[in-house]
């Protein structure tokens, strides 16, 4: 019967292919050298990577500029994350138009959603906004589960290194001494550095501005701004010259001077409500690695405080 | 045949297995006796290094249960929320007491649905205006309803289903699970799925960029339901030179798949190779290349006194794609510029002589091309070509205009002009020339942006 035997050698060359996929390469690791870590933003990088000091590969997938919902699931992510021993994550949803198929993909048993290696930050930290009531998407692109912005607050950033220094603990207990006393180390800068923050914000305290997303809430609550309105009328909505209109009455009667903008979203409509309103558009770094100066998360908070403060002292 | 099955399943079965045996042995490697005096040196350091670890944790310990104690600390609100799950470890010893309450208020009733599925539908409004006397659709339809659920299965898989519901009844899309765990970087994915040949064929009908498929896709490649069959599809990143990915896939599918492919027999599996190799040009440039290829058995046998075992359609396809997003600006603007070629030689009896077998050698493609203007408008553009797989003297070509609006990310209206030049007869052509419109909604669980 030559058409059978055809059809199996066409079959046995797929089994074949199958096999040698199989056999190509042994599953790489040990247990020595430094470990590797994926994280979803670079903040989170930033985080681990002051806890792990010098026993961490640490990179991060989105970069500081980058829109974190909108990040394409490249597959040269995919190789690296098929290395990861550890990946971190923002959770709640931030992350979820990209990050599950590359988890996926990576054939990466360690760091699937669940596996020892999978670490979602946002289990560690303090989350505002959690929606209370009826959840629909009249409301925009909520996230059912709160707002994933929560690492613009120092407080969430030590959290979440000690979730962090708790896991590598884990994962090398050799080197827990070394994770413990760097998380020490980061906790004793982090709370000199927030005390100098806090002191430069305190003249601002209760001030009125407007954010283009709604990226600021733990921000502005741990510095005291109270942010009273959106440039965008509905998170993920783009403007609409309704509310636009409505915003700058609302900026007006409340005396709003300062409008901060995430540096991945387009200028135009919060710089003609600053005409309108004598306001200045700030804009802001919400990530490490939004300009190339903010290297970590502290020069993160320099920045930001530093371009606030300025936008506070000329408005008034 | 059979034996070849069994050694399939024996690969599949074995592998998993070494899945779980993997972390036992990796612990019995670490376990090697040191046996030279530096080692015994090695180990004593270890073991002060461990100590000191021991102080420091202790201390550091201490520390958290001095300030969980101190007043100040417990006069500032710490909020335990339902959604954070701290690790043992993580919670102070004592919880102020408000924190419990909050955890025990609304039980656990609101957990109880947390085990289903994502659950999606995606409603894909078709209509269609102006004349096309080849290949006419109807004025207005809802195309399809596409239920998707999916959920992660136990630690070692997930699975995904997408089931389409049209005017003319319900079709399972793709419904497969994914074994994730596999050892050797191998990807597993059992059940029905779109293969993995070139790009068209793997989306589905509403993440496309035009309203329909390609005329290469209809006339060479199975139309809108393509190669879209049973079986196993396994995949693994292969070696690749730097800055490049590479991946290599293989399919072993039953060999039904719309009108390309028909098993006639148990043993007439269609097979599909796929090679994709990605490289990052720029940070926000990339190239995505990819070959294919697939082979099934046809219909053309059936009904005459030739063996229908022998008739055998083979295709080929390469195809490339091109995109640019600049990172800052990603949800403004971005470019993608694709192209696929689809080579098809299909086993059939000459149309002429009906007592000759020949293999009929047809080729397509189409090119498209779409831009990002703004935070909702999209416009595009698609030439296509290409000949029949049973008559490769009609050649088909035409050319698509497109614009596309997005309310929301959950919602989108696309336009679409259609200029066709279809082939009647090897000399005849009749013209179509066709507006196409489509509204697609979005509900339920936020699904993966399409790349």
């Amino acid at each position: 019967m030559p058409p059978l035997l055809k059809v199996t050698r066409f079959t046995a060359i797929a089994m074949s292919l199958a096999l040698v996929f199989a056999l190509l390469f042994p599953v790489a690791g040990s247990a020595d050298s430094k470990i590797r870590i994926m994280t979803a933003t670079t903040d989170l990088a930033s985080l681990a990577q002051e806890v792990g000091g010098d026993k961490v590969d640490v990179e991060s997938v989105a970069r500081g500029y980058q829109d974190p919902h909108y990040v394409d699931p490249k597959p040269s992510f995919l190789l690296k994350l098929s290395k990861a021993e550890l990946l971190i994550v923002v959770g709640l949803e931030l992350e979820i138009g990209w990050l599950p198929p590359l988890i996926t993909q990576s054939s990466n048993p360690r760091i699937q959603v669940g596996a020892p290696g999978y670490f979602d930050a946002s289990r560690f930290a303090r989350i505002l906004e959690l929606p209370t009531g009826q959840v629909t998407r009249a409301e925009g692109d909520v996230h059912p589960l709160g707002n994933p912005h929560y690492w613009l607050d120092p407080d969430n950033g030590l959290r979440i290194a000690k979730g962090i220094q708790t896991k590598l603990s884990e994962m090398r207990p050799n080197d827990a001494v070394y994770f413990a006393q760097h998380y020490e180390a980061f906790e004793q800068r982090l709370k000199q550095a927030d005390q100098q923050w806090q002191a430069q914000m305190k003249p601002y305290a209760g001030r009125k501005v407007v954010t283009y997303h709604r990226s600021w809430p733990n921000f502005a609550e741990h510095f005291g701004l109270n942010v009273v309105g959106y440039v965008e009328p509905r998170p993920g909505i783009p403007p609409s010259p309704q509310h636009t209109v409505e915003l700058i009455g609302l900026m007006k009667r409340e005396g709003v001077k300062v409008i901060m903008v995430e540096p991945y979203f387009d200028l135009k409509t919060p710089n003609s409500i600053a005409r309108e309103t004598g306001a200045q558009v700030v804009v802001l770094m919400p990530s490490v690695g939004g300009e190339k100066e903010i290297t970590d998360y502290f020069k993160l908070f320099d920045y930001d405080i530093a371009k606030l403060k300025k936008a506070f002292d000329e408005t008034h | 045949m059979k034996r070849i099955a069994a050694l399939f399943a024996l690969l599949v079965f074995s592998s998993m297995a070494h899945a779980q045996d993997a972390p036992s042995a990796a612990v019995r490697r670490d376990a090697s006796p040191a046996r030279t005096e530096e080692a015994r040196m090695k180990a004593l350091e270890e073991q002060v290094r461990t100590l000191a670890g021991e102080v420091a944790l202790l201390r550091s310990e201490l520390k958290e249960f001095r300030e969980t104690r101190s007043p100040e600390k417990s006069s500032g609100p710490q909020v335990l929320l339902a959604s954070a799950h701290p690790e043992p470890g993580m919670l102070p010893a004592s919880p102020p007491a408000q924190a419990v309450q909050t955890q025990t208020f609304g039980g656990a009733s609101g957990n109880a649905k947390l085990l289903n599925p994502d659950i999606s539908l995606i409603g894909d409004f078709i209509g269609t205006a102006g004349h096309n006397n080849v290949a006419p659709t109807r004025s207005l339809e809802m195309h399809e309803s596409e239920v998707g659920l999916q959920a992660i299965i136990d630690p070692y898989a997930r699975a995904d289903a997408f089931i389409s519901f049209g005017e003319t009844g319900v079709n399972v899309e793709e419904a497969y699970v994914t074994f994730t765990s596999l050892p050797a970087g191998l990807l597993l994915k059992v059940g029905k799925k779109r293969a993995d040949f070139g790009k068209v064929n793997t989306i589905h009908n509403h993440a496309l960029p035009f309203i329909d498929r390609p005329l290469v896709t209809n006339n060479l490649v199975g139309g809108e339901d393509g190669i879209d069959d049973s079986g196993f599809f396994l995949s693994r990143f292969l070696p690749a030179p730097k800055n490049w990915f590479l991946e290599g896939s293989a399919e072993v599918l039953r060999g039904d798949s719309a009108d390309v492919f028909q098993a006639n027999r148990r043993q007439d599996l269609s097979v599909v190779g796929h090679l994709r190799a990605y490289r990052d040009l720029t940070e926000s440039t990339n190239l995505d290349l990819g070959l294919s290829y697939a082979r099934g058995h046809n219909n053309a046998g059936i009904g005459t006194s030739f063996d229908p075992s022998r008739f055998i359609t083979n295709l080929y396809s390469g195809d490339a794609t091109l995109r640019w997003k600049p990172l800052r600006r990603a949800i403004y603007n971005s470019f993608l510029f694709r192209t696929e070629l689809v080579w098809s030689a299909r086993d059939q009896l000459s149309a002429a002589v009906p007592t000759l077998f020949q293999t009929q050698h047809a080729f397509g493609m189409y090119s498209s091309a779409e831009y990002r203007v703004n935070r909702r408008w999209t416009v595009g553009g698609r030439f296509d070509r290409s000949g029949h797989a049973t008559d490769a003297r009609l050649r088909d070509s035409g050319f698509s205009g497109i614009l596309t609006y997005w309310p929301s990310e959950f919602s989108q209206i696309r336009g679409q002009y259609r200029f066709g030049h279809l082939a009647t007869s090897p000399t005849d052509f009749s013209n179509a020339n066709e507006f196409l419109f489509q509204f697609l909604f979005v509900m339920g669980a936020h699904g993966a942006h399409p790349f």
